[in-house]
């Protein structure tokens, strides 16, 4: 009875449909965002729906930080800003292709961040909080004072459109296209790696370092790959933001900018990828919607994390993650006892 | 040269201690980080100008009425988005929490008091000189006050029974309450007494520099959080010791490196002394690494 009940109490989710109608669902999705600028024509509609795509894509790569591996990263802000002075300086000083500086980019953020994780990795919370908050503000005077380098406060303008194969990006409509592919590459690499062992080893050392090391999985390594991965991620976004926007500024990559995307996450839930979605296109899309009430956005975006931690501390699709697991098993051994009682 | 930075450097350490001490008597008591205490600092230095713009109070009366609000506030911050939260996960959750309310707090004060910078009423300036070294009668002032306010705060945590129960608290939660100590009450006199030196640190930082705004928290508090964590966060003499090396390297830097990067020498110093010792100056030598 107990077990049954348990399998009964599990969430809603597209696991839990059928095969054949994820089937049917899927393409239909899929079509629907290939067609959604043909019926979109307002281009002030397309821009927010690119911008919330655009911080969807922010929001998986923090949750790589903050709900993976466990670091609550308020420096995220760091790396994205990175992605984008790198790409752009590379993209000015050496005249090579957007996509090649852009992967150069992602490879230096990347070392960059290995770096950047190693005081943290002995750290705990609010430590490792206020050091990635630092690094934010170490990063943010750097581009503002570094003058010959980033042209400081002025910013960056007249970034030039990428171009593939000879096919220049520009338009509201191709940078659709363009984001909507990094979203769903996100998805499906974030889909894959929560399943992997690589993910849940990581999630291991998330629920108890110290459990995890003694079942032989090495804390720091997977600390320091879920740092790097999120510090990559957000570095792909930050280049496509600064070609999307054509220009950046030390006042795009400020501490504001961190706290959104943390809210984002944690609105949406730690450890999900739906949630990040979801949290993005809630946050990104309503200022937007609610432009009456701008003055009042930041006061409620912070009137509505203390609540939602009172009454909801894992989010609106987070997941209790150690109650997931014991539902998949449950609901594994129902099975097995169902196919035993038919047979 | 170097003496004058280090005057200097001496006075704005001085606010920085005071400031830290909140976070590190919070954190001694309940093993959380207030991550809103700047911004209860911002906003009480705000109900200072108030009292002075428009009740015309003097200057020391407009103080302490002031810090006695921020002390009010504190308390109810805490009562608001610390104490309702009992998830599993509590540290995080109350992180975010903290988070949101100082967010909430920031941007109620620009929707109330404008994002533009005030002038703050300062008293009549004078310089005195002694050799190469120049320094004001507010920076006097500043220290004697901030060691009047160290000499309080060692009475109270040291030489009463309050600070004998506060102790106890930062001890452990569940036998301080087995031995008749109102937890509750302790908890909330620590972030009243945490907030109230934050106000009056508010105060002299807002009467240093003439100013005050609603970020001004931000910066002050993150730069007063490295202090305390550079001294070994839970460690009274360790917090202000961090004030001062905070405000002096930060000066020093200041003065011999490069003034644009003014703000972040802190944030340096503390992510090297947390790369070589992340317990900090005076900090238990135990961490949990969880």
């Amino acid at each position: 009875m107990g077990k049954e009940k348990a399998v009964k109490q599990k969430k809603f989710s597209l696991n839990s449909l059928p095969a054949y109608s994820k089937m049917v669902l899927m393409p239909v999705l899929v079509l629907a965002l290939i067609a959604a600028p043909a019926v979109i024509t307002n281009k002030y509609m397309l821009h927010i729906i690119i911008l919330c795509s655009m911080y969807s894509c922010l929001a998986l790569s923090l949750n790589m930080v903050i709900g993976w591996s466990g670091q609550f990263s308020l420096g995220h802000v760091t790396f994205y800003g990175m992605g984008a002075y790198l790409s752009t300086l590379l993209v000015r000083s050496l005249g090579i292709n957007f996509f090649l500086a852009t992967l150069t980019a992602m490879v230096i953020v990347g070392i960059f961040s290995a770096l950047l994780c190693m005081p943290t990795l002995k750290l705990r919370g609010d430590y490792i909080a206020l050091v990635t908050l630092g690094f934010g503000e170490v990063f943010r005077l750097f581009i503002s004072n570094a003058v010959a380098i980033t042209r400081g406060p002025m910013g960056i303008p007249n970034i030039p459109p990428p171009s593939i194969f000879g096919f220049e990006i520009s338009g509201k409509t191709a940078y659709y296209y363009f984001v909507l592919i990094l979203l769903i590459c996100f998805t499906i690499f974030m889909v894959r790696f929560d399943n992997s062992g690589f993910g849940m080893s990581m999630m291991a050392v998330n629920e108890d370092d110290i459990a995890a090391t003694s079942l032989g999985i090495n804390p720091v390594k997977f600390k320091l790959w879920g740092f790097v991965m999120g510090g990559v991620m957000a570095a792909l976004m930050g280049s496509f933001y600064s070609v999307y926007m054509g220009m950046i500024g030390p006042s795009s990559f400020d501490y504001g900018e961190s706290i959104k995307m943390v809210s984002m996450v944690v609105l949406g839930g730690q450890g999900s990828i739906a949630g990040s979605i979801l949290g993005a296109f809630l946050l990104a899309a309503l200022p937007e919607a609610l432009r009456a009430f701008s003055d009042y956005r930041m006061v409620i975006y912070g009137a509505a994390m203390v609540i939602m931690m009172i009454f909801r501390p894992e989010g609106i699709y987070g997941r209790n993650k150690r109650t997931r697991n014991l539902y998949k098993i449950k609901a594994m051994r129902g099975e097995k006892h169902g196919e035993g009682t038919a047979g | 040269m170097f003496l004058q930075q280090l005057v200097n450097g001496i006075t704005v350490g001085a606010i920085y201690a005071m400031v830290a001490l909140g976070y590190t008597m919070v954190y001694g008591v309940l093993q959380i980080v207030n991550w809103a205490h700047a911004d209860v600092l911002m906003f009480g230095t705000f109900i200072g100008l108030l009292l002075t713009n428009v009740f015309h109070m003097p200057l020391f009366a407009m103080a302490v009425l002031a810090a006695a609000f921020t002390a009010a506030l504190g308390m109810s911050v805490e009562i608001v988005a610390y104490r309702p939260i009992k998830s599993g996960n509590r540290r995080m959750a109350v992180l975010v929490s903290a988070l949101g309310m100082s967010t909430f707090l920031q941007n109620l004060a620009q929707l109330v008091f404008g994002s533009s910078s005030q002038p703050f009423p300062t008293i009549e300036k004078v310089t005195y000189t002694i050799g190469k070294v120049t320094f004001t009668n507010i920076q006097l002032i500043i220290l004697g006050i901030t060691a009047i306010m160290l000499f309080i705060l060692y009475m109270i945590v040291y030489k009463s029974k309050i600070g004998i129960a506060m102790r106890a608290c930062s001890v452990s939660i569940p036998n301080a309450k087995l031995m008749g100590i109102n937890t509750n009450f302790i908890i909330s006199l620590t972030f009243g007494i945490g907030a109230f030196m934050a106000g009056i640190a508010g105060i002299c930082i807002a009467t240093y520099y003439n100013a005050v705004y609603p970020t001004m928290g931000y910066l002050l508090g993150m730069k007063a959080f490295a202090a305390a964590i550079l001294g070994g966060i839970g460690s009274i003499p360790g917090s202000v010791l961090g004030g001062f090396v905070i405000g002096i390297f930060e000066s020093l830097g200041a003065g011999y490196l490069s003034s644009g990067y003014r703000d972040a020498y802190a944030f340096i110093v503390m992510i090297l002394v947390l790369a070589i010792r992340p317990s900090g100056f005076m900090g238990a030598k135990h961490i949990d690494k969880v």
